[in-house]
């Protein structure tokens, strides 16, 4: 987690973290150039998983340039000439997290080249959908794009899905990622409607630990919420335990 | 799973606080100088479709749909590379 500090990985290993997947995204500034990733990328496959280990959590991560900086498709091509180098990486699951972040046309080619490249090498797909007015039209897009490709839909997640996109994602054969924010976005609650109204199938949750207001307990905090609501204790071990499992043992490298 | 009223036990207090936020904040914007920019008619459209959400629609859905960029094709380049939270060209459409 490439943007907190060792005392929040020391905060979930307390509350049962067994293991984290962080994906490929931005890191609070636009990077100079493409060796900015390369550094980037060894910190996501050597130094993350090094600090992870201090507490017993295994650290796995995705890999792409974020759609935040691929809008110039030279230097975004240039980055993902770098991924091959790393793709077998023993804690790296597959491309992510890829996709659109103002919809435009150069995102787009570039998302359609990191899913060819995830097929190349066949590795599951981690995808970012656009936050806030964007999320709609973003999500009609990927989900284009995707049948386009022809991609095997169980070995792709879709994240921050909510109300109005996770049934998009969903009726498709998609898995559908929820991320948790304590402020502007998913809340815990809300998420739990989401699942109460679209089903535990296919749908994880995910604590967002970026670089705006977050909280990597999010998700513990929400399965608290869910014993509020009176789900048993095999509903939340399904949702916020086995589902990722299960997608995520579709990885060549995930074991726990 | 909880009945209506135990939703109601668990949730109304918070959810009473949050609606007086928001009416705080439309008198806020009311009271103070200058002009509201698109946000406040996409703001006042999303509280009319929570309350009259479209048949098959939920209210949260309705929220959404109503800030939401409704437009198919992608855009030839960001003008900007944040979000607003609401669709200028939405509401000036
Ligand atoms: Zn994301």
């Amino acid at each position: 987690m490439v943007s907190r500090t060792t005392a929040d990985y020391e905060t979930i290993a307390q509350v049962g973290c067994e293991a984290l997947c962080e994906p490929a995204f931005w890191a609070g500034y636009d990077r100079a150039s493409a060796q900015g990733f390369y550094d980037y990328y060894r910190q996501l496959t050597e130094y993350e998983p090094a600090r992870a280990a201090k507490f017993g959590i295994k650290h796995f991560c995705w890999l792409c340039i974020n759609p935040k900086e691929a809008e110039d498709p030279v230097f975004a091509r240039e980055v993902m000439a770098l991924i091959p180098d790393f793709i077998d990486k023993p804690n790296v699951l597959g491309i992510g997290e890829i996709g659109l972040n103002k919809n435009t046309k150069n995102e787009l080619a570039i998302f359609e080249e990191h899913v060819e490249l995830a097929q190349k090498f066949d590795r599951p797909i981690l995808i970012h959908t656009p936050h806030l007015e964007d999320k709609l039209k973003g999500t009609r897009l990927i989900l284009d794009a995707l049948k386009n490709a022809n991609v095997d839909r169980g070995r792709v997640i879709i994240d921050h899905v909510e109300e109005h996109t996770a049934p998009l994602v969903l009726d498709e054969g998609f898995w559908a990622g929820m991320t948790l924010y304590p402020e502007s976005k998913c809340s815990p609650a809300r998420a739990i409607d989401i699942l109460e109204t679209f089903g535990m199938e296919n749908i994880w949750m995910n604590s967002a630990c970026d670089w705006g207001i977050s909280d990597p307990l999010a998700v513990i905090k929400c399965a608290l919420e869910m014993k509020k609501r009176s789900h048993s204790a095999e509903t939340v071990e399904k949702v916020i335990f086995e589902n990722p499992k299960t997608f995520l043992s579709q990885c060549p490298n995930f074991s726990l | 799973m909880p009945t209506k009223k135990e939703i109601q036990d668990l949730y109304f207090m918070d959810s009473r606080f949050k609606l007086l936020e928001i009416a705080s904040f439309l008198d806020r914007v009311d009271r103070h100088d200058g002009q509201a920019d698109f946000r406040h008619p996409a703001f006042m459209k999303a509280l009319e479709a929570m309350q009259n959400p479209p048949t098959g629609t939920s209210r949260a859905q309705a929220v959404h749909l109503a800030f939401s960029d409704h437009s198919t094709e992608p855009a030839e380049a960001a003008d900007i590379q944040f979000a607003y939270g609401a669709c200028q060209k939405e509401v000036e459409a």
